[in-house]
């Protein structure tokens, strides 16, 4: 991809295989990211796409069943080949995630000020008291009323909006360059959905810091990221800058999600399901694999896989219909 | 509730379970074939010894009347006299009962020192060879009858290698530990078994919570990991089950107790349900009822300490 300074992060044919008693599930299928430093990209697909995978993989927290092949370039040095002592270096420190669900991700037997803590220890240098007055700024940072007092409290005590704001604060406690964030407000009331975006949004603007964020909704991307990455399948279908491919989408299942879309995306939807299953990953796909779904779909679809091909200015898209989708969008 | 409230709500649920146990063991103390006065002087005593004992003992008022006494008896502390021993019961318990404590203790504790490191083992190294060799070993000890593992240990570590004594007890707390090892070991043998296997379920189950990832991902060292966030979540249902445990383990010193002539109120039992001595056995019951009234109460101060979810 040409233009602007290299990415912290580049993600590479990344692929991961499940070894499952059914056979093996290929739920990433060389899947190419790049994130610049700052830049939030946004990551969309139906469910069982691969994003929590993706996201995953890229950390390493997968389980002992995963096999992860592929590149995950991190400052330009591979985590997939990296030693445990270096990936938990990173881990946290540089890169950190927050999880869908907070109340099953923050552990409901440890203190919030404990959690908090325990990330310092690991990566920096401060004494008992410092790491609570930090404790105590990471809580007042994303919004949590009377930091010192919440810091002896328990998850259970916690509404849930506000877990999510002490995950963050957890993830955010040893200032990582790069978060990754699965789904962060699918799990909250819509009012709070807002909050925690705008307290994200907010704290990689005032941070510097660069984020993925996986979402169904396709409005959130259009509201808060610079560049998103369509998954379908385990495989980005497409990927560009968000006013580039949300006006033009180069991609017939792109294409299909926006059009399924009241106002061409400005307005918050979830993403209205099309018609159709997508394939089976526990079996090679031949073609594109949207194909069967595909209201564009010609012959050499179902036989031949797309490349993944330049379509514009940092837009690929992996689709035999590209060109007749551009032509069509310049007619409309 | 605070914990001083849990405490004392717990203390005050002991009372009508005491009164409970109280009627129920009375009852089925009489239900009890035989008559404890025959029992006492022989077959061949005469009527009248037997009657002027009968007397003495108030066997010869009527049940309800009885029954009141007894009562009034536990309300003063007075649970009698013991008719094989002819001591005062509190006397009698009062001596054995330190015994069985330390016993069922020493079990436990030797119990969680087998279970738990192994556990831990068995469950990270899961369905790998460690995990195999500590299960298979495991599920001997809790198919072995425990009056079967105690004559073996006796014969081999107190009769041939004579490393422990064959019995008894001893004055010093060393010595009394002492003695007490190899039935303490025999009681704990599938009471390892049991802590073992559901710790071992309950940290797998634990490692694949959400809550462990996130503490991958923030960097976490893998022991930090595994002792603070995994192990201490497991622990929580494997207190419950220990405390639960408590009246079987007494139960089990029943047999201990007898196969290694320890002087404990688990023998005493025995005895007394032979002998029928209803003052010892009535006594007896209830004693244990409170104390396993007060594991459970240990129990839940524990499982308060681990999971801040219990205090409500
Ligand atoms: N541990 C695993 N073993 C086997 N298959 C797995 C495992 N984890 C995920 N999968 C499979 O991988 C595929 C991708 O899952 P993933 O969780 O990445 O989807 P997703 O895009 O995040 O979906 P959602 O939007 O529902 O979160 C799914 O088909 C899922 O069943
Ligand atoms: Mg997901």
């Amino acid at each position: 991809m040409s233009g602007g300074p290299d990415p912290i992060l580049a993600v590479e044919r990344l692929a991961v295989t499940f070894d499952t008693p059914r056979g093996s599930v290929r739920a990433v299928d060389g899947v190419d990211l790049s994130v610049r430093e700052g830049e939030i990209l946004g990551l969309v697909g139906e469910s069982g796409s691969g994003k929590s995978v993706t996201l995953r993989g890229i950390v390493r927290l997968l389980r002992a069943n995963a096999a992860v092949a592929g590149r995950v370039l991190w400052k330009g040095a591979d985590l997939l080949a990296a030693s445990p002592e270096r990936l938990q270096a990173v881990r946290g420190r540089e890169i950190a995630m927050i999880f869908q669900e907070p109340m099953t991700a923050l552990n409901p037997v440890l203190s919030i000020g404990t959690q908090i803590e325990e990330s310092l220890v690991a990566h920096t240098t401060l004494d008992d008291a410092g790491r609570k007055r930090r404790a105590a700024e990471l809580l007042d940072l994303v919004g949590i009323a009377s930091a010192k007092v919440r810091l002896a409290a328990y998850p259970h005590e916690f509404s849930g909006g506000m877990r999510q704001r002490a995950m963050i604060a957890i993830a955010l406690a040893a200032q990582p360059r790069l978060l990754l964030a699965d789904e962060p407000t699918t799990a909250l009331d819509v009012t709070i959905q807002d909050q925690i975006l705008k307290l994200l949004l907010g704290l990689c603007q005032d941070l510097g810091m660069a984020m993925i964020l996986v979402t169904h909704d396709l409005g959130v991307v259009a509201e808060t990221c610079d560049r998103v990455s369509v998954m379908y399948a385990g495989r980005v279908v497409e990927s560009g800058p968000v006013e580039a491919l949300f006006r033009h989408p180069r991609h017939a299942y792109t294409h299909a999600l926006l059009r399924s879309m009241p106002h061409g995306g400005a307005a918050r939807q979830p993403l209205v399901p099309i018609p159709g299953q997508p394939p089976r990953l526990d079996r090679p796909v031949e073609g594109c694999p949207f194909a069967p779904r595909c209201q564009l779909v010609e012959d050499r679809c179902r036989t031949v896989a797309p490349p993944f091909e330049p379509v514009g200015p940092a837009h690929a898209a992996a689709c035999w219909a590209s060109d007749r989708l551009a032509m069509a969008e310049g007619t409309a | 509730m605070s914990r001083a409230g849990l405490v004392l709500w717990r203390l005050l649920q002991i009372v009508p379970t005491f009164l409970l146990i109280g009627v129920t063991i009375f009852v089925l103390a009489r239900l009890l074939p035989g008559d404890p006065v025959s029992a006492m002087l022989g077959d061949r005593a005469s009527d009248e010894a037997v009657n002027r004992l009968r007397q003495q003992m108030g066997f010869d008022r009527s049940i309800l009347t009885q029954f009141v006494l007894f009562i009034e008896g536990i309300a003063r502390g007075d649970f009698g006299s013991s008719t094989a021993y002819r001591i005062p019961v509190t006397q009698l318990i009062g001596e054995r009962l330190p015994v069985t404590i330390t016993l069922t203790a020493l079990a436990t504790v030797i119990a969680l020192v087998f279970a738990v490191p192994l556990a831990f083992v068995a469950a990270v190294k899961a369905n790998r060879w460690p995990d195999f060799l500590i299960r298979g070993v495991f599920q001997v000890g809790l198919s072995s009858p425990v009056f079967y593992v105690g004559l073996i240990l006796l014969t081999v570590f107190a009769a041939w290698l004579r490393w422990f004594p064959v019995g008894g007890y001893g004055e010093t707390l060393g010595d009394k530990l002492w003695h007490l090892f190899l039935p303490a070991l025999t009681l704990a043998l599938s009471f390892s078994a049991i802590i073992m296997r559901n710790l071992r379920a309950a940290i797998l189950e634990v490692l694949t919570a959400e809550f462990v990832d996130f503490a991958r991902s923030k960097g976490l060292a893998q022991r930090i990991i595994l002792f603070r966030h995994v192990l201490r979540n497991a622990l929580v249902s494997t207190v419950t089950l220990v405390g639960l445990h408590a009246g079987s383990l007494l139960g089990g010193a029943v047999i201990t107790e007898s196969v290694f002539a320890v002087p404990g109120v688990g023998r005493l039992m025995v005895d007394s349900i032979f002998a029928r001595d209803y003052p010892v056995i009535q006594a007896l019951t209830l004693v244990l009822a409170v104390v396993v009234s007060l594991a459970f109460l240990v129990t839940d101060l524990i499982q308060m300490a681990l999971d801040p979810r219990v205090a409500r």
